[in-house]
């Protein structure tokens, strides 16, 4: 029945021991191909990322001059200086505001997300099919394809390189809704929620004390995907905005970048911002493991 | 656009076979309440933008009274999808996109399978270490990992080709010759964990009563993968398939940030950037009649995929 709390634990009591010692006739050779060309991929995946911690802590002449693969002078501190320093130090602003597109535009659209797809599977109202059927049209529309035309609409009420003209879109995330129904069906029992009516408690408090309680790891996924979308977003931010104070961070990274043959000091500082700009969603991701596993795990059984 | 490649974890809509007592009169109120906050943005930022781009491309701008003449916007009708579909640039920028994922979509997915099924087998060590490993691209930003790459590519700059230089000669990866690929390494390198992931959990899901069913019956683990494990990931195999269709049709940053180091890519290289670049010199019905032209062709595409391999799996 509950879909979430069954794959939780068939995730949680460490499944890599109990596997590995319940197959005694693999042979040697098998667990060394087969780890080795485990171990080649990683090399492949983490190999650019070490390249890149590597050369933030470069001088720019270090760069071009040294072997890629290796550190030479350290030279970190001084690189994050300039960085924080170039341009009257807009390099903060622009974590900040990514942090702000995505932090809070990943929070605001992962609680109407909730509340709409806890709506659509707990209550039965006229025309209820028809708005989901809306809602998973809206999963196929490529947010490339919406770009251009708000930029349009928002120009027509001269709301273009504002906050409000990045922020207001990413709050919409149908497939938030689409996911939200499915784990809202799956997780809040109907009879809690009579149980909760005959006690008297109204709706909304139903809501927030126990549906979200209980949808919370399927939330947790929601809000980190739509958190990863949104921090990626470059189409949006880069029609939307000509204030550089505005920027997210990739977007100010890709006019520096897009600038280098005027200013050579922005590549290293391109790439050192880059690694700063990286850290704090790799460790949120890595922290946040557990739940948006099992918030996956539970996804895929419905497939 | 990556978000909803997590739909590949999800599936047909939820069976709504909940039925809440019947709803009395007091609590109508509490669905609309639920709903709104989502759907009044949604219209505005989804439905919304969508209607006005096609009411966008059926109009055209003309000059009245020479060069220099006032601008007016008239109906024109389907004229701007004749001047897209007969725009040479933009059919080859499709051609280039539908190239790119014939090859790339089918080395990602059949990498992620067999880095799942290893993982999920037996006889590999170190497994958490490697799931881990894998997920760190997806972590990174598509601007970020394209700028990287783009240094791993710079002759002058990368170690990657000093090696392979010391090796034989390194292919020119900016060249015009090898920029897809170079392009599609990018994607692969970026998505190739997320969708291994999403096919392992499919994985992790089943019972391992079943494998070990099989295994009395003296099967092996290549055998287990084969025939029990693949036919199980069927669908999450497709839907990571479509999300992955639509991605490649999309395709924009990474060949955006391409573009300032290589001349190779041009500013017709995908259909996005093509309709980018027509909006960027103010003709903006073509450019809405080209993200039409792209969302409509992306619908048939996902949807012609999932009928396929449906009707394949039926069969």
């Amino acid at each position: 029945m509950s879909l979430l709390t069954d794959t939780a634990g068939a995730h949680a009591p460490a499944p890599a021991s109990e596997k590995t010692s319940r197959g005694p006739r693999e042979s040697r050779l098998s667990v060394v191909v087969a780890t080795g060309f485990l171990a080649v991929i990683a090399v492949y995946m983490l190999l650019p990322v070490f390249w890149l911690v590597v050369s933030a802590t470069k001088t720019q002449g270090d760069l071009v001059d040294t072997f890629g693969l290796w550190f030479s002078d350290f030279h970190l501190i001084d690189n994050l200086r300039a960085l924080f320093t170039k341009q009257d130090g807009v390099f903060l602003p622009w974590l900040f505001n990514s942090l702000l597109y995505a932090g809070a535009g990943a929070a605001v659209g992962t609680l109407l997300s909730a509340m709409a797809g806890y709506a659509l599977a707990k209550y039965r109202f006229r025309g209820r099919e028809f708005l989901f059927s809306v809602v998973l049209g809206g999963v196929l529309v490529p947010a490339t394809a919406l770009a251009l035309p708000l930029f349009l609409l928002f120009a027509k009420v001269g709301a273009t390189n504002t906050f409000w003209a990045v922020f207001l879109p990413s709050i919409v995330s149908p497939f938030g809704v689409y996911l939200s129904r499915i784990f809202a069906a799956a997780s809040v029992p109907d009879e809690l929620l009579e149980a909760a009516r005959i006690d008297g408690s109204g709706e909304l408090r139903t809501f927030f004390t126990m549906a979200v309680r209980l949808m919370s790891p399927a939330m947790v996924t929601i809000f980190l995907f739509q958190f990863v979308v949104i921090w990626n977003n470059f189409l949006l931010p880069l029609v939307m905005l000509q204030d550089d104070r505005l920027y997210p961070v990739t977007l100010g990274l890709f006019t520096w970048q897009s600038q280098v043959s005027r200013d050579p000091s922005l590549q290293i500082l391109s790439l050192t911002g880059s690694l700063v700009s990286v850290v704090p969603i790799v460790i949120t991701f890595l922290v946040l493991q557990r739940y948006w596993k099992a918030g996956l795990a539970a996804g895929a059984v419905k497939s | 656009m990556t978000a909803d490649r997590t739909a590949a974890t999800a599936a047909p809509p939820a069976k709504t076979t909940t039925a809440p007592t019947p709803p009395r009169r007091r609590r109508n109120w509490a669905p609309a309440f639920f709903l709104l906050p989502f759907f009044i943005p949604f219209v505005l930022f989804t439905l919304v933008p969508v209607g006005y781009a096609f009411y966008q491309s059926l109009l055209k701008t003309e000059r009245t009274g020479g060069t220099f003449g006032r601008k007016t916007t008239v109906f024109a009708g389907f004229e701007q999808y004749r001047e897209v579909l007969g725009d040479s640039e933009f059919l080859g920028s499709v051609g280039r996109v539908l190239l790119f994922g014939l090859v790339q979509i089918p080395v990602m997915l059949l990498l992620a399978l067999v880095l799942a099924l290893l993982l999920d087998s037996t006889v590999a060590r170190l497994k958490r270490f490697f799931r881990i490993a894998y997920f760190v691209p997806y972590g990174i930003p598509g601007v970020i990992a394209a700028l990287m790459w783009a240094f791993l590519y710079d002759p002058r700059l990368s170690p990657v080709v000093e090696l392979l230089d010391t090796m034989g000669s390194a292919p020119d990866f900016l060249g015009s010759s090898m920029m897809l690929w170079s392009i599609g390494n990018i994607v692969t390198w970026t998505y190739t964990g997320y969708n291994m992931l999403i096919i392992y959990a499919a994985l992790q899901a089943v019972p391992s009563d079943i494998y070990e069913a099989a295994r009395m019956d003296g099967a092996s683990e290549a055998k287990i993968a084969w025939r029990i494990k693949i036919p199980i990931l069927r669908p999450a195999l497709m839907l990571t398939g479509v999300f992955s269709i639509i991605g490649t049709l999309q395709l924009f940053t990474e060949p955006q940030v391409l573009r300032s180091i290589s001349t190779s890519v041009t500013s017709t290289y995908t259909p996005n950037l093509a309709a980018y670049s027509l909006a960027s010199s103010d003709n903006y019905s073509e450019a809405a009649a080209m993200s039409v032209t792209l969302a409509l062709a992306t619908f048939v595409l996902s949807f012609g995929f999932l009928k396929f391999t449906g009707r394949k799996a039926e069969s």
